[in-house]
Formats: C-alpha cells, structure tokens, sequence
C-alpha cells in the first residue's frame, strides 16, 4: 500500500496547503515524490517520535494539519503518551500513518511488527483508526481519515484485491461477498486469505464475508446483524492480538444487540515459538493463512 | 521592579492559601518558578505569544499568575482543588482554560510541544513567541533532547525555554540522580543560546539573563534559572519533601507571617 499511499497523500498535500508531512527518517524509495511535491511542508523531524508527535499536536492547534510517518510500531508504542496526552486528550487533528501492520515486515522481526497497534490506539480518547483492506482501498481510507476533523491512525499493510472482485465505497464496515454458510468479519489485508478461497476448497462453502476498516467501529451495520442472524455462524480474522482487537469489539457488539451465534477467532498469536520469518510464516504460526484458514471453515461448518 | 514584587507577594499570598485551603502538594515546586512565571506574563508576553508549563506540578503558581495577569477571573481560583473544577493539580488538558495551550503533568512533553508552536510560525507566517518553562526532571526525559535537537537543527529563535534550575527531583538531588551538569555546556551543543540568571529567585538577576541575549542570534534561547524550591518560605527552602507535602495550619501562618515580613 506503500506506494498507493505516497501517491495519495502527494496529491491530498498539493491540494492542502495546510498539511506538513513529519516523517521520522523513513521513507527512501518511497516518499521522494510527496518531498519533492511539497518542498518545506516534507519535514524529515529525524528518528524521534515522540518529539514528531507532541510537535504535531502543537501545529495543530495552529490550524495545520499535521501527518506523522514512520514503522507502524515506532510511531505507535514509543510515543504511545504524547499520543494519549498530547494528541487525544485534546482532540486535535493529527494524523498517524504507521506502515507494516501487522506481521508486514516479516524478517525483519518483532521489533518492527505491530500486532497490538489498534488495541492501544483505538482505546484512547477520540482516536479513529483506519485499517484500509487492500491497496486499491487505500485512497478512499485516506480520504476517509482526512475527513474525519480528530486523532486518527492510518494502518498500512499489503495486499491485492482479486480482480474479479468489486470494491464497495469505503465504510466501516462493508459486505464483500454473499453467502449462506457462515459470516466471515476481517480486518485488514488479511482478509483477502479468506476471499481467495472461494472455490478452491476441497468442501463447499459460502460465506457472507465483510471487511472492518474503522476501529472502534461505531455500531453493527444492519447488514451485518442480518447476516449474522442468518447463518448464525462467525468467523473473526485479524492480524493483531486477540486482546482489544476488531473480533473483541465485534463480540461486545453482538452481545448489546442481543445477536447469538457460534464464534470462533483466528488472530495474531505472537510469537510463540520465538523463531522469525516472512508475514506469511508468521501468518501460517497464527493460523491465518488460507490453508489454515479452510481447516477453520471446515471445522465450523461440518465439526471436522 | 518595586510593582512586580508586589505582584509576587500577592501571588504569593494566594499560592499558599489555596495550598492550605486545599491540603494539596507541589508547593516547593510552584514557589521555585514563581518568579520565573510572573517575570515571562508581566514583562515578556507581547499579545499572541503562547507560553507552556512543562512541570505541569507548578500549576498552581501558573494559575495565579494567569489570574494576575487577566486570563481569567480571580474567583476561578477558588475552585482549586474542588469536584468539577478546570484547576486540578496539573493544567487541563480541555483546552478551556485561557492562557492554557496544551495540559501537561507527564515530564518530557513541554518542550516538544513548545518546539512545535515556534515551528509552526515558519508556515503560518504568525510571528509570536513561545515560552516554556522545563524543570530538572524534565531534563532526564529523552524527549525533551529530541526536541532540543530538533529547536536547534530548525534555528527555532523565536523559541524561549526557561530552565526551572533548582537542584532537587523527585526522590533526590538532582546531582545525586542524574547529574544535569555542565547543563550550560549541554544546552550550547545542543545549538541554543544559552544564558545564566544566578538568582532566579531575583527579577533583577532574571531581567539581566534576558537583556543579555542575542536580539540577532538564530538560535533558540535558553535562560538556566539557578533556582532555589520552596523560595521564599525559609523552612521550606531546598527541601525535597516540600515536593509532596501540604502545610499544617502552623507551618501555613509561619509561611504567611515570613512572606508579609
């Protein structure tokens, strides 16, 4: 989505003089485009994020519009306090985009994943977090995000949408596929595991799958209530912890609405063998690759 | 300077009532920068000038001075303490209370905040300066060296940071916890103008550090005030504890009685 985002934000700065971009010494082979754009608004604030964050608030109140960019866990967990105090307390507009959500940088190791990212972020006051699908989704999220006048987090990950797939406008919460089977919810890239195996599996199944993209979610769209009511059946996949994710949001939200059905999550474990490798090994240890995935599915519809 | 010691002994006055009034803490911490605080509101502040508090504990001095200064009503200091009041311990994080820019309490943030303000002039075009208050504790916080770096890397000189020197922290003497010396050799690598007021219990000696900086320096300022916590009360003059404690109804008429000489 890296490249989709540069391209975005380049033409949302050249049309929004008010937009200083902060990065956080990253961004080679990637943001030339939106530096060169916007000459002085493109501050490169050095490796320091929580001074990157607590300026931002400051410009803010000036009526900027301030953007800070780095590592989704460096720009997430070291200045979580000045985006709690500084930002959220005050409710100011400052955007947050942190690439490599999730396990998106695989070898690179632990350090540079974020897997508790909207748990944090999406606990604290006023702050929305956008969790766009996949790349093509990407610039309808930012718009999203930018018309949302208050804290925000942009998570930016990779993946594809298959190309007999439509994209529904960017909402919250969005149907991509019919079915009658089972109600699958996801957040983020990982989602599209699921979709690529309609037809391939070794059993029939259909599912009513639908994508989160804005954490908290506000409420459960009627499509989504209606769906769960019909088939009873939800499978919940994130790549992020069980623990203040999208599926335990999903879950206080069918228990206010008095919705009842079987649930079952598939969620970033972390790293419990304590070994590293690239997303998809991570994806694989978590169960939320597509084989695991259609194991998942097959259990829940025939109990095997 | 004989009508700013007279608005340091009523805000005097009024700090150590509303402590007593409200059994609260901090008082050490508020009396050491008071000088500090009415100096930057009565002879600094120019309209649109923004000033932030980043020893968040001082509060209430900050709130006296601004209430002094016109801010907001006088009688909004009563609420101090009480349910429902914007005046708690440390500045409101609402935005509501004028004169507050940004709440802070959490050591580390005042500068960068400071720092973001001053620099955000460089898009604005706005032309005010911004004032900031740091507290030893402050200075063992990582950002507040981010953001010194960044002040210097930018040639933010429209940046005035003041430097609440007095010695002690929170569990100790500064020299004893983290050693903050040579602090005037630190604060000059880290590409500030950096001056001395000796006594920053003193207007005088305040005004002097001000005077001597470089009006066509690029660089952000620093003034190390050499202060002295709890100044001005004796029995709490360089001790830790008047961090913490609230003043009995003794200690309170011995304070009362020392500052109205």
């Amino acid at each position: 989505m890296r490249r989709e985002f540069s391209n975005a934000i380049e033409k949302i700065a050249r049309e929004n003089k008010e937009l200083i971009f902060l990065t956080g010494d990253l961004g080679f082979m990637a943001l030339e485009n939106v530096r060169d754009a916007i000459g002085p608004r493109f501050v490169n604030a050095g490796v320091s994020e929580q001074n990157i964050i607590s300026m931002a608030a400051a410009m803010a109140t000036e009526g900027l519009l301030p953007l800070c960019y780095s590592i989704a866990p460096f720009i997430v967990f070291r200045p979580a306090e000045q985006i709690r105090l500084d930002v959220c307390l005050h409710g100011l507009n400052v955007k947050i985009v942190g690439n490599g959500g999730g396990y998106g940088y695989g070898i690179m190791g632990a350090t540079h994943h974020a897997i508790e990212d909207i748990a944090v972020l999406s606990s604290f006051q006023n702050m929305k977090c956008f969790i766009p699908l996949c790349n093509e989704d990407v610039e309808a999220a930012l718009s999203a995000m930018f018309e949302y006048q208050g804290p925000s987090y942009f998570r930016l990950g990779f993946g594809v949408l298959p190309a007999s797939m439509e994209l529904p406008a960017f909402r919250h919460t969005r149907k991509l596929k019919d079915g009658n089977d089972l109600t699958i919810v996801g957040m983020g890239p990982v989602l599209l595991n699921a979709i690529q195996l309609s037809g391939k599996t070794d059993f029939p199944f259909s599912a009513d799958i639908f994508a989160i993209s804005e954490m908290p979610f506000p409420d459960l769209s009627d499509e989504l209530k209606q769906s769960i009511r019909k088939t009873s059946r939800v499978l919940v996949i994130e790549e992020h912890v069980k623990r203040g994710g999208m599926g335990e949001h999903l879950a206080s939200h069918l228990l206010e609405n008095n919705i009842t059905c079987s649930y079952k999550q598939l969620y970033a474990t972390g790293y419990q063998n304590g070994l590293y490798g690239s997303q998809s090994y991570h994806q694989s240890l978590s169960g939320l690759d597509p084989a695991i995935i259609a194991t998942t599915i097959k259990q829940i519809l025939y109990g095997k | 300077m004989d009508e700013i010691e007279q608005i340091k002994r009523d805000c005097l006055h009024k700090i150590l009532t509303l402590y007593k009034k409200a059994n609260a803490g901090h008082i050490g911490s508020s009396l050491s920068c008071l000088d500090l605080l009415i100096y930057t509101f009565f002879r600094r502040l120019l309209e649109g000038d923004k000033f932030i508090l980043s020893k968040g504990h001082a509060a209430l001095a900050m709130y006296v001075v601004l209430a002094k200064a016109g801010f907001f009503p006088e009688s909004e200091l009563e609420t101090y303490y009480q349910e429902g009041t914007l005046l708690a311990a440390h500045p409101p994080c609402s935005g509501k209370l004028n004169g507050v820019v940004f709440g802070t309490g959490s050591l580390g943030h005042g500068l960068s905040l400071a720092t973001g303000l001053a620099f955000s002039n460089k898009f604005t075009g706005r032309k005010f300066t911004t004032y900031c208050i740091l507290s030893d504790g402050d200075c063992n916080e990582g950002s507040t060296w981010e953001a010194a770096l960044f002040a210097g890397q930018h040639k933010l000189n429209n940046l005035v940071v003041m430097m609440d020197n007095n010695g002690l922290q929170g569990f100790g003497k500064s020299e004893d916890v983290i050693n903050l010396e040579p602090v005037k050799e630190k604060w000059e690598a880290f590409n500030f103008e950096v001056v001395v007021a000796e006594h920053g219990n003193d207007f005088s000696s305040i005004d002097q550090a001000f005077r001597s900086l470089d009006k066509n320096s690029d660089k952000p300022k620093m003034i190390i005030a050499r202060t002295v916590k709890g100044s001005g009360v004796s029995y709490m003059e360089n001790k830790m504890e008047w961090h913490y404690l609230p003043m009995s109804d003794e200690q309170y008429l011995t304070a009362i009685n020392e500052i109205q000489g």
